[in-house]
């Protein structure tokens, strides 16, 4: 048995006076003719936040969820209940909820057994306590004052601190018994300058699967309010920006928002097993320039998107998507899966106990080319140099994407010039990425602070790739 | 329900009395609980059934004018003191802040009127499959060129909050929500359009026939086949009323105190100030029996009173809750939780009238992205529509965008229709703008 199981059940189920075998009973009932999967998802989660605004601490608070969510598969259909008392009656109450998909009954048993972890990408350890109330506060604190330092026209600095601890514990009817101790920090900085009647803003940040002194290592929450004053200064000096069809080159790390809308959400198993995707039934064929390739990697370590097993007890890995411009692959669940005749890829993921597993991405980037930024810059006449982005928004079945610059600049005879107010770029995913023309040497992943939301429900994930020349894409500036 | 509901009171009454046990010199509580159903059909069979259920608790204590917050889904009686003792234990660190505390006393909610916000729907899981194969069965056979299907859902939900505070005031009520939705995917040569409707209400028996939102599925993702971009340029837009509502939230979160003390407003400082067309009126109705976004108190249990937010084109008021209030050295507009029912005047024209005083422009049926800067009143969106000459549609229209300033956009306004959307807290029929500039091919 792996620690992790053993944290999971000292932590949500010891409590409640649930044992093992007791999951073994529920997870009979839960079998029977016409059933093809079952599963049973506890989870308990801790989450606490620090708000500085004003140069004072004024927020400070802290949430506990508790549940269990139980999900009976027949076929297509899927029969889902949940509760948030762990007590042995209501879990039956809710299974029986969930089972009424089929009416067929009978019972079988189920003896689930946990299988070796193959590695562990983060510790499995609660962020909360790994600083000090006291400590914590100082760290806003530091934030704010080096804001403020760097220029005298910062006038508002609201600098937020998120930990999150999450254990989860999943069983079924498959036998699978697995677990995951989860921790999430995250750090951000919002700042907002003003320079005579121009007000502008500017936002950094980061965070990883670890405990909290990540963000004093190397001074690295410093680093993050620079780079939030350093965004609003120079969106003080920027003029419109321009309209129509041209070049675009994507900086490195963040950008790769680009990925995760244009191709990302349209490789998600569920699409593509209801054909509703852009890219449903295109496997083998070429989606992307040559020089494209994109993963999705669950396995990198202490990432904001890595997994060491996904919701449904799969251990993540890394799934080739395009290799070469060429559609590999799509990130499934079991659930997909098996309607699919395929296997998971460990992308199965839920929100929450109270929300049904579905097809995610996890960290998804673009492995990096031949080329010098410097050089892709220089390939351009006029065009725009986009290097950070709010957020984007796909149409999975036109393939209609966009994202909003935040931070752009006019490309002009292959250099920078101006720096221009924030865009909105729009494409279609498909014809976008065989737009893709160069490719940099500089693969960079984004700092930690993507969230991703699909049928309402929110999860973290992560975004990278290296510069990135796309030939055309539509810009929605002012000028024309 | 009324047993229910006097349960869910002692709770708050439990939360602020074991708050004042452990110290704080005030406190505010609310509890909530729901449950509900969710069901999908898709290609005529069953895909998901859940049973919904969610129990929330949160407390917020203040020790002088310090502050602490906590919050679960746990409502036995050894999690609320736990959670007490947790938003206590934040309020030792937080700093002192002036502006920090309950709502002003004299401020509260004294009459409670019954808003009739509570109707179940009372159908079995098997009636509810019916009505959402209905649904989406109407959109599949409308065309054969709908071909594919992301289902039709139905969801009903019957809620229960209670809010509390230590100046003595409580209130509770319960309220349902009931909707019924349908997606559904059109091909026509190699091009594939999707597009989706849904009908929403606290009455199940007024939401619109199942048939009828199939059908508008359908029709909606038939008029989007071959698409295509139009040349960049500027030109007049209609926001149809379901996207016009948008704007209108956008005017909202520019008004709202947060944003303003914040500095993070382009209407900052604008209180007195024209910034639409002077036959402009914006007001609130939060009292309106059966209203979507109705309650007789705000979060912090002030009253609630009809309210003109812009009259004449100007603005005459803030969105303000009593700590952002404070802060502006103002008092609280009963807004802590949002506006209520805020709603737009309507000028003579409908929809299609529009469409022939704009002649020749463009029509905004939907929009992507969050390119909406609050700071600056800068916006830049992607959209979808349709390409209007002489007053008529021509094509349908995709992959650009339309940009401007709010600031603009607002005193740019035409004309408001009477095609009212009514699904949503804020409603607002179609705009009429001026010009933006359109970026396409």
């Amino acid at each position: 048995m792996s620690d992790l199981i053993q944290i999971a059940q000292e932590t949500i189920l010891t409590p409640v006076g649930l044992a093992e075998q007791d999951l073994d009973r529920m997870l009979g009932e839960l079998t029977g003719n016409g059933i093809d999967a079952a599963d049973l998802y506890f989870q308990s989660s801790r989450l606490e936040s620090w708000v500085l605004e004003d140069g004072i601490i004024k927020e400070g608070a802290h949430n506990i969820e508790q549940g269990a969510g139980i999900r009976v598969i027949s076929g297509e259909k899927t029969g889902f209940a949940y509760s948030d008392e762990l007590q042995l009656p209501t879990l039956q109450e809710a299974a029986r909820a969930a089972r009424a998909i089929t009416r067929s009954g009978a019972d079988q048993s189920v003896r689930i057994a946990g299988m070796p972890m193959p590695r562990q990408l983060y510790a499995p350890i609660n962020p909360l306590p790994s600083l000090s109330e006291t400590e914590k506060i100082e760290l806003l604190r530091q934030v704010d004052s080096e804001a403020r330092q760097q220029d005298p026209r910062v006038k508002q600095v609201i600098v937020s601190l998120v930990g999150a601890y999450d254990v989860v514990l999943v069983a079924a009817i498959d036998g699978t018994l697995s677990a995951d101790v989860r921790p999430l920090i995250r750090l951000n900085v919002h700042v907002i300058v003003e320079q005579g009647s121009r007000r502008e803003q500017g936002s950094s940040g980061g965070g990883a699967r670890e405990s909290f002194d990540y963000f004093l290592d190397q001074a690295r929450a410093l680093g993050y309010a620079r780079e939030a004053v350093r965004q609003a200064l120079v969106n003080l000096d920027a003029v419109d920006a321009p309209a129509g069809a041209m070049p675009v080159v994507l900086g490195p790390g963040w950008p790769g928002v680009l990925l995760h809308e244009a191709v990302g959400h349209g490789l998600e198993g569920d699409f593509n097993r209801k054909g509703t995707s852009a890219f449903s039934g295109r496997i083998g064929e070429q989606v992307a320039a040559g020089c494209c390739t994109v993963v999705d990697d669950g396995t990198l370590p202490g990432r904001r998107g890595s997994l060491n097993v996904d919701d449904e007890g799969t251990p993540s890995r890394n799934t080739v998507l395009i290799e070469n411009g060429i559609l590999k692959g799509y990130m499934q669940d079991k659930h997909n899966a098996r309607l699919m005749k395929t296997v998971s890829t460990g992308n199965g993921r839920r929100e929450s106990y109270a929300h049904l597993p579905m097809p995610r991405m996890t960290n998804t980037y673009m492995l990096p080319g031949e080329y010098k930024p410097e050089e892709i810059i220089a390939s351009v006449e006029r065009g725009l140099y986009a290097v950070n982005f709010g957020g984007g928004q796909v149409d999975i079945t036109s393939g209609r994407f966009v994202f909003s610059a935040s931070e752009a600049y006019l490309i002009e005879n292959g250099k920078i010039t101006r720096p221009v107010k924030g865009a909105t770029l729009i494409g279609n995913g498909p014809e976008a990425m065989t737009r893709v023309s160069m490719v940099g040497d500089d693969l960079k992943l984004d700092a930690g602070v993507g969230v991703c939301g699909k049928e309402g429900q929110s999860v973290p994930v992560g975004v990278g790739q290296p510069t990135l020349k796309v030939d055309e894409l539509t810009v929605g500036g002012t000028e024309q | 329900m009324a047993q229910r509901k006097a349960e869910l009171q002692q709770r708050v009454e439990d939360l602020l009395g074991e708050a004042k046990r452990q110290g704080a010199s005030a406190a505010e509580a609310g509890v909530s609980s729901d449950a509900g159903l969710s069901l999908t059909v898709r290609l005529g069979e069953t895909e998901t059934i859940e049973h919904t259920r969610d129990n929330g608790l949160g407390v917020t204590v203040y020790f002088g004018r310090r502050k602490g917050a906590a919050s679960t889904s746990d409502l036995s009686p050894q999690a609320l003191k736990e959670t007490v003792a947790a938003a206590c234990n934040f309020a030792r660190y937080t700093s002192e802040d002036p502006c920090a505390g309950l709502a002003d006393a004299g401020l509260m909610a004294t009459d409670l009127p019954d808003l009739a916000l509570y109707h179940p729907w009372k159908q079995s899981v098997e009636q509810g499959i019916e009505r959402a194969i209905r649904c989406e069965t109407a959109a599949r056979e409308l065309d054969t060129r709908i071909v594919n299907s992301e289902g039709a859902t139905l969801n009903s939900h019957d809620g229960l909050q209670v809010y509390g505070n230590t100046h003595g005031f409580i209130g509770g009520y319960p309220s349902s929500r009931h909707s019924l939705s349908c997606a559904v995917v059109g091909k026509q040569d190699e091009n594939m359009q999707r597009d989706y409707w849904y009908t929403l209400s606290r009455q199940g028996d007024r939401l619109q026939s199942p048939e009828q939102v199939g059908m508008t599925a359908a029709q909606r993702t038939l008029s989007r086949l071959g698409a295509r971009q139009v040349a960049t340029q500027q030109a007049p837009v209609l926001f149809q009323a379901d996207v016009a509502v948008g704007l209108l939230r956008s005017f909202v979160g520019a008004i709202r105190g947060s944003t303003l003390y914040r500095k993070a407003s382009f209407l900052l400082d604008h209180l007195g100030r024209q910034i639409f067309p002077a036959f402009i009126e914006i007001h609130e109705e939060p009292r309106l029996p059966v209203g979507l976004a109705s309650a007789a108190y705000d979060n912090e249990g002030v009253a609630t009173a009809r309210r003109d937010f812009i009259r004449d084109g100007v603005l005459e008021s803030y969105v303000l809750d009593s700590y952002a209030a404070r802060k502006l050295g103002m008092e609280t507009t009963g807004n802590a939780g949002g506006v209520r029912n805020l709603r737009i005047n309507s000028g003579e024209l409908d929809r299609e009238g529009l469409l022939r005083k704009m002649d020749r422009g463009l029509l905004v049926t939907e929009l992507m992205g969050q390119g909406v800067n609050m700071v600056t009143g800068d916006y830049s969106r992607g959209v979808a529509g349709f390409w209007v000459e002489g007053g008529v549609i021509q094509y349908p229209v995709e992959e650009i965008t339309i940009a401007g300033n709010l600031r603009d956009m607002f005193m740019g306004l035409q004309e408001v229709g009477t095609d009212v959307e009514t699904r949503s807290s804020v409603q607002s029929g179609s705009w009429l703008i001026d010009r933006m500039m359109i970026a396409g091919g």
